[in-house]
């Protein structure tokens, strides 16, 4: 059932939460050992969540716009009275977190009921969800094949059907590469447009957080419930929160295809699903984003830098502890210079200040979310355009251009005939994710995409 | 413009390895050395098209520091 049913029905008094949470844990409990989506759940806390919720319906109280939705958030958003794994072995020491990220606050005052904990790539370093900590989660559509990261637990529990909302991070496309390979909406907001206290970071500067689920008013719901300024967050915008437009109407919206570095190296696959969703908006002309390859270059050396520097006293101390798929590109990234890092900083304003010129001419940008659909677990290159590339770092080849520079961007699943699911990306300029939402909504009601 | 940086031989990659972990206190074991420096090199390689990108001085970056 979708959240925004779910809801409809908890508010309505024609289902109560505990039956809807106690229904999410018994398919928790049946699945998730073939899924292994999560690694905490949160069986007790979220049935006495579920009881509060049905006692305050009973009293004629208002519970909020997500009443009785069960969720579950990536293990780095601190939940009050559980340890913040991060996908890490290293991390079970520390002591439980006292509060709760801001973001589960959120959802949890909308009536949402939070009933896990899921499972990621070590420390957000990944973009496929294989963790010599707590194992891999494979593809809900294919157990043979890979799930996407860093969040792929996050998005593999909504296409599972676990849960119908969960949150993950995006620092490189860590929300939309899985959102692509499992077949579900995964929205990566402005940055600094959702707070982020709470959630164990990767790379500050690039770091984002937002919802996975399997309709566009879902995903909607919980990101009109997720905004707001938060002190604790010193990125997070002040800025009126968006309202999301679902009326089905783009009349006027200038919707382009990205060009060149996003038109090239992607399966058949992936441009038909971008075709699809192109005819359906009707976007014919094509944009360039300039050196958007060296835009990719840039966010890796600052993710690497960023990333090691917040682990070197874990590093020097606990080498052997850390899955040993990131533990080597953590210590290469410590050894980066300064001035790699800092012409990394500058070029990426310089990128910024191009890409914000394009959005004088267009209102939506159309691209591939990944050159692919969902690899086989053991495969590590594949074909393209005649040469043979790695996969997994190749999986961020679009997202990554544009997480850099902080634009809201939504996957979108597209669901082509005897293939594996694709998503495609409807990029805005910063903090007009309501164009997107127009967008997403056009397309959904066409069926042209969804779960 | 600012130059391209000569392509490193892989000694010359194990030797800044060997010596930037030292200052670090960051003991890297022998068994691992290899698999750091190929790491390492790949960084190396990725950042040259950052470095030869020519910026104005007075491009600054867009720090969101507010005191």
């Amino acid at each position: 059932m979708l959240a925004s049913d779910i809801a409809q029905r908890v508010n309505g008094g024609e289902i109560t939460a505990q039956a809807v949470v106690r229904t999410a844990l018994d398919r928790i409990t049946r699945q998730d050992k073939q899924l292994n989506c999560f690694t905490h759940v949160l069986t007790d806390s979220a049935l006495a969540a579920a009881a509060v919720i049905d006692q305050k319906l009973a009293q004629g109280k208002s519970v909020g716009p997500l009443a009785g939705v069960p969720f579950a958030v990536k293990n780095l958003f601190d939940i009050a009275g559980t340890v913040t794994l991060a996908g890490s072995k290293i991390n079970r020491d520390n002591s439980a977190a006292t509060l709760d990220a801001t973001a589960v606050t959120r959802l949890k005052a909308a009536g949402a009921v939070l009933v896990g904990a899921l499972n990621m790539d070590e420390y957000a370093y990944g973009f496929v969800t294989v963790n010599h900590h707590y194992g891999t989660t494979p593809n809900p559509h294919d157990p043979t094949r890979i799930s996407g990261g860093s969040s792929g637990g996050s998005a593999a529990a909504v296409a599972a059907g676990l849960v119908p909302l969960t949150l993950g991070s995006d620092t490189n496309g860590s929300i939309r590469v899985p959102a692509s390979l499992c077949g579900v909406y995964g929205l990566k907001p402005t940055y600094g447009r959702l707070s982020r206290a709470g959630v164990y970071l990767f790379s500050s500067s690039l770091d984002h957080v937002g919802p996975f689920a399997r309709s566009v008013p879902d995903l909607a719901l919980a990101f009109a419930s997720l905004q707001g300024p938060d002190s604790r967050d010193p990125i997070c915008t002040d800025r009126a929160p968006a309202s999301p437009n679902l009326s089905g109407d783009i009349t006027g919206l200038r919707i382009a295809i990205a060009g060149e570095h996003f038109a090239r190296g992607m399966t058949p696959t992936a441009a038909k699903a971008l075709e699809r969703v192109a005819k359906a908006l009707n976007a014919t002309s094509t944009v360039t984003l300039p050196e958007t390859a060296r835009a990719r270059a840039a966010a890796y050396v600052i993710t690497a830098s960023e990333g090691s520097q917040l682990h070197l006293s874990r590093l020097q101390t606990r080498l052997q502890d850390f899955d040993p798929a990131t533990r080597d590109r953590f210590v290469a990234g410590a050894l980066i210079p300064s001035s790699w890092y800092l012409q990394a900083q500058r070029f990426r304003r310089w990128y910024r200040d191009q890409v914000r010129q394009i959005f004088n001419t267009v209102d939506l940008v159309l691209a591939p979310t990944t050159p692919c659909s969902a690899p086989l677990r053991e495969q590590t290159t594949m074909e393209l355009e005649g040469e043979s590339v790695l996969i997994r770092p190749h999986l961020g080849v679009y997202t990554q251009p544009l997480s850099f520079i902080g634009l809201p961007v939504l996957s979108v699943p597209v669901q082509l005939p005897g293939e594996l699911p694709m998503g495609v990306q409807l990029i805005a300029r910063p903090y007009h994710e309501n164009i997107i939402f127009q967008a997403a909504a056009v397309l959904e009601q066409s069926g042209i995409t969804g779960c | 413009m600012p130059k391209r940086n000569k392509p490193l031989q892989p000694a010359q990659i194990e030797a800044y390895v060997r010596q930037t972990t030292q200052l670090l206190d960051l003991p890297i074991p022998p068994e691992q050395m290899a698999d750091v420096v190929e790491n390492f090199e790949q960084v190396h390689t990725i950042a040259q098209q950052v470095l030869e990108f020519p910026l104005p001085d007075d491009l600054e970056v867009a720090p969101r520091f507010e005191p």
